[in-house]
């Protein structure tokens, strides 16, 4: 596989998404700075990593969404190229019309930074195969904004779809909009594009990767993008 | 607009507008030879107050240990800088930043955070941590909630944009921080040894460059203003205050390391209080060397600014540098592509002189070593804190039991959770945070590791009050033995000197007690003080702070697979304390909580104790023997034994008080160099005749298991219901507005 980890002027989980990237699956991904106007050559995997592009004074992601390197991406992800939004990457993808919907700011207006369970909704995408439907997983989070919403229909339409990817749970893995830790709507975390290879979700799996500082249920996500793109 | 003429006439109310005093301001002339200009004046005002000169504190802070085999850079720079092997150094400093927080909590608190990381990567290392020590006043001042509330957004705010995890601190109560809070910032970072930079300029006719964000006119005399008590108007100096930046700090740390690492840097000062004044005069000063500006080259966020303005502003995020002959267009480029400003705004000279010019004119002519090296300084007359009677256990009521007593502890201000704080605080990023917020110490890993270092900040104020050189002396034995508890080898200190107005003797002889104290154990404890910050006139209103010493200290782990966390691990495990306990109740956190009452003298810090029973908690640790291990500090035996049990969610069955004291002081007495540890069984004969063989005392006081706390004659504490009491107390005060 041959990943790219985009760099905003503000991006600060870059180097924690290239180190799981490296530590999972053995390959170092070349960063791509905003301003370029194309991925490296053979990119099959894009993440946008978590931090405040642009200091995020605008509406989070607005401004980095219509960064040059965004063209590519869309161009990749219209390809049915796999794109990872992490956090910021997430709010980006928002922004940049290649996911629905909005990251508001989280319900008790406080920046929250903790661990979660994220339930494994579905485990047949190219980014959860390594886990199990209904897996708990052990996660943090880390924003001030990843209260996720979208207006009915586009919540109808992923639900039927089978869009979300993950949601906050509780420890007996139930769903309590008013537990998680920002009052996401159906406790979503997380959402897959329409072709399911666009993801986007707030929680940081690429610091729960290494059993010195934590748990490692992370590495099943970046386990699961290795496998699907050796397979590919 | 108005546009102040250059040369007004001096009066002595301009004169004390500038915070200086009337005989301070006689020297200055008496230095220059004439009657200086407006902006001289303000000049001098920014070099001369005490948060720039340390003119009160400076004879005292001389007699600090601030040397050892792994100091690499001591006080005076923008940060200390100490050895770490493998051609590493750890680079850190702990700042104040109470005045403005005071008067806007959010900004203050944040801006305080971005100074503080801006003196350790100016040093040239990534930051890689972040600590605090807050003080608020009482919990029922009507102004404590919103304070606590804006410091601790404004902190998160700056440090999680930034993208630095922060990941220790302390936090504590009293109704003498009720008009002058305390922010106290402590930055983490890491270097190579040989790829550090300084403050001192070198070469005649290099290029002095100005980077980062514009200038513009806040925070104009920030540091006349920290230098200064508060009187009724605290809030109309709300302009005075800073406002913060974190994106452009973080494109400004990128920049600033990438152009160190093109060989582009020279000299690096950072722009923090008293801004463009103070770092272009210590980089002339340090180095022996003229500096000339031009001050119409400077970036401006407004128009019309004059050269006093300019001078004495205090906007963020912004650098000075020399830079190395024939680089300057390659440093450009490199701060282009992050979108920040470069500007070559003046040169250095060989005339010892510090000129400014503005318009074509000369605004400001001076000698520039003087400017730093005449500051007055002060050996201000200090009386001392008289001494308190000794309380026996019988001096202290005990109609409480031991359970209720525990339980109103435990969920009291100061030793409740702060998880409602850290939470807000990215503690994560950068993926090294080893141990997260909660425990003795935090540990964060260092690159790959197998090292990591312990970081932790420690002061107890009201042992500091009721006797400043042993209150002193206990705030770095409380930050050794933390930092032991993890398992780590105490290296090196930063301190943050926060006391009221010093003119007062009684004040300056807090300041005296002290840092006698604080040097006594650095000098003991082999932890010398590498950099430091002093916080002077707070008071409102003629009321002082409780004297507050904070020390930031740093560990030093080898392997980190040998590291130790508070918890209880497994039931059946055997639970030791180490250290001798004879119940001191004076000063104790179970006098002011559960008796209402803060009198008697504290417990005394016996630092040959101390280092003999730490350095065996820390070869415990090292051999594999402990399961968990605890500093006894706040509350005494039982607090430390609840705290392991809420964490590990075991309870244990606990006995041990010997017969003649009474029980609450042997479990709520804050006897020195102690710690809980626990041990599978089968260890604990062979721990027993180690410590004899050490010289250390060590009691068996039970054994973990079950979800309660029992012990003798009192009825059992249900492990969770005490979880609940500790973990609510906060949220609760926040959510009750």
């Amino acid at each position: 596989m041959k990943a790219a980890v985009l760099l905003f002027p503000g991006s600060n989980r870059e180097g924690d998404a290239a180190r799981a990237l490296r530590l999972v699956t053995g390959k170092e991904p070349a960063v791509v700075w905003h301003a370029e106007t194309e991925l490296p050559q053979g990119t099959d995997l894009v993440v946008l990593p978590g931090g405040f592009s642009y200091g995020d004074y605008l509406r989070c992601g607005a401004i980095a969404a219509r960064a040059n390197i965004m063209t590519a991406v869309r161009a990749h992800a219209a390809k049915g190229g796999m794109v990872l939004g992490i956090c910021n990457g997430f709010q980006i993808l928002c922004e940049a019309g290649l996911l629905p919907g909005v990251l508001v700011r989280n319900a008790k207006l406080r920046f929250v930074c903790r661990e979660v369970f994220l339930r494994v909704e579905r485990a047949d995408t190219a980014f959860t195969k390594a886990y199990r439907k209904g897996d708990l997983l052990r996660i943090p989070v880390a924003h001030g904004e990843g209260n996720y919403t979208a207006d009915p229909a586009t919540i109808q339409m992923l639900e039927a779809e089978g869009r979300v990817a993950f949601r906050y749970a509780r420890v007996d893995g139930q769903i309590d909009e008013a537990d998680g830790p920002n009052g996401a709507i159906h406790g979503i975390a997380g959402i897959y594009s329409d072709k399911l290879n666009v993801l986007g979700m707030m929680p940081h799996p690429e610091n729960h990767v290494d059993p010195v500082v934590g748990p490692v249920d992370g590495r099943g996500l970046f386990e699961s993008i290795a496998g699907a793109l050796k397979a590919a | 607009m108005n546009v102040i003429p250059n040369t007004p006439s001096i009066t002595p109310e301009l004169v004390a507008e500038h915070g200086l005093k009337p005989e301070e301001y006689q020297r200055f002339v008496e230095l220059i030879g004439r009657e200086p200009t407006l902006t001289e004046l303000g000049i001098v005002s920014a070099m001369w107050n005490e948060h720039c000169s340390y003119k009160s504190s400076k004879v005292w802070l001389r007699t600090l240990p601030t040397t050892g085999p792994r100091v690499i850079q001591g006080p005076g720079e923008n940060a200390g800088v100490v050895d770490i092997g493998d051609g590493l150094a750890v680079v850190f400093k702990m700042e104040s930043h109470n005045h403005p927080s005071f008067i806007e909590p959010y900004q203050g608190a944040g801006t305080g955070v971005g100074g503080i990381l801006r003196d350790v990567f100016t040093m040239g290392a990534r930051p890689i941590a972040a600590l605090n020590a807050l003080r608020f006043g009482d919990p029922h001042h009507p102004r404590t909630r919103r304070l606590l509330a804006g410091v601790v957004a404004g902190i998160g705010g700056y440090g999680n944009s930034f993208g630095v995890p922060t990941v220790g601190g302390s936090i504590g109560f009293h109704e003498r921080y009720n008009g002058n809070i305390l922010v106290n910032a402590m930055a983490v970072g890491i270097a190579r040894t040989d790829e550090i930079f300084y403050a001192a300029a070198t070469g005649v006719g290099r290029a002095i460059v100005y980077l980062g964000s514009k200038t513009g006119r806040d925070g104009i005399h920030g540091a006349t203003m920290a230098s200064a008590e508060f009187g009724a108007d605290a809030e109309e100096k709300r302009p005075t205050v800073q406002v913060g930046d974190p994106f452009a700090e973080k494109l400004l740390l990128e920049a600033c390391l990438e152009i160190m690492k093109a060989g582009c840097v020279v000299a690096i000062q950072d722009m923090g209080a008293a801004g463009l004044t103070c770092s272009a005069v210590e980089m002339g000063a340090k180095g022996d060397l003229g500096v000339e500006l031009d001050l119409n080259a400077v970036p401006c966020r407004e128009t019309g600014m004059t050269a006093y303005e300019m001078m004495l502003s205090e906007s963020q995020e912004r650098m000075l540098m020399v830079i190395a002959d024939g680089k300057e267009a390659e440093a450009e480029a490199i701060f282009r592509k992050w979108g920040l400003d470069f500007a070559i705004i003046g040169h250095t000279t060989d005339t010892l002189r510090f000129v400014v010019k503005h318009n074509g004119e000369v605004m400001a002519d001076l000698p520039i070593k003087e400017l730093g090296d005449e500051a007055p300084e002060y050996y201000r007359p200090f009386t001392d804190t008289p001494a308190r009677p000794v309380l026996g256990p019988s001096d202290v009521n005990h109609a409480v039991s031991v359970a209720d007593a525990l339980e109103r502890l435990i969920a009291s201000p100061d030793l409740c959770s702060k998880r409602w704080v850290w939470e807000q605080y990215d503690h994560l990023i950068l993926g090294n945070t080893v141990q997260r917020p909660g425990g003795d110490a935090a540990v964060v890993r260092v690159g790959e590791g197998p090292k990591a270092l312990a970081l932790t900040t420690d002061v107890t104020p009201r042992y500091c009050e009721a006797d400043p050189f042993e209150g002193g002396k206990q705030a770095v034995a409380e930050a050794w033995r933390n930092l032991t508890a993890v398992g780590a080898t105490p290296i090196a200190v930063t301190d943050n000197l926060n006391f009221g107005n010093p003119e007062k003797p009684e004040i300056m002889g807090q300041l005296v007690g002290c840092v006698k104290g604080i040097g006594a154990a650095c000098e003991a404890l082999d932890f010398p003080v590498v950099s430091g910050n002093v916080s002077l006139y707070n008071e409102t209103n003629g009321q002082g702070i409780l004297p507050t010493p904070t020390i930031g200290g740093v560990g030093l782990i080898d392997d980190l697979s040998k590291t130790m966390t508070l918890g209880f691990k497994a039931a059946g495990e055997a639970v030791f304390v180490v250290g001798k306990t004879q119940g001191w109740l004076g000063s104790s956190a179970y006098l002011s909580t559960v008796c209402d009452r803060e009198d008697g003298a504290p417990p005394p810090v016996d630092l040959v104790a101390e280092k003999r029973n730490g350095d065996f908690v820390r070869g415990l640790i090292k051999d594999g023997f402990v399961t968990a291990a605890h500093d006894v500090s706040d509350g005494g035996l039982l607090v430390a034994i609840a705290e392991m049990a809420m964490a590990g969610r075991i309870g244990a069955s606990v006995d041990g008080v010997p017969p003649g004291l009474p029980a609450h002081a042997f479990w709520f007495g804050e006897d020195q160099a102690r710690y809980v540890v626990t041990l599978p069984a089968g260890h604990a004969a062979e721990m027993v005749r180690r410590a004899e063989a050490a010289g250390v005392p060590v009691t068996k006081l039970g054994k973990t298991g079950g979800d309660k706390l029992t012990l003798a004659n009192e009825r059992a504490i249900i492990v969770e219901a005490l979880r609940d009491r500790n973990d609510s107390w906060l949220p609760i005060y926040m959510g009750s507005n």
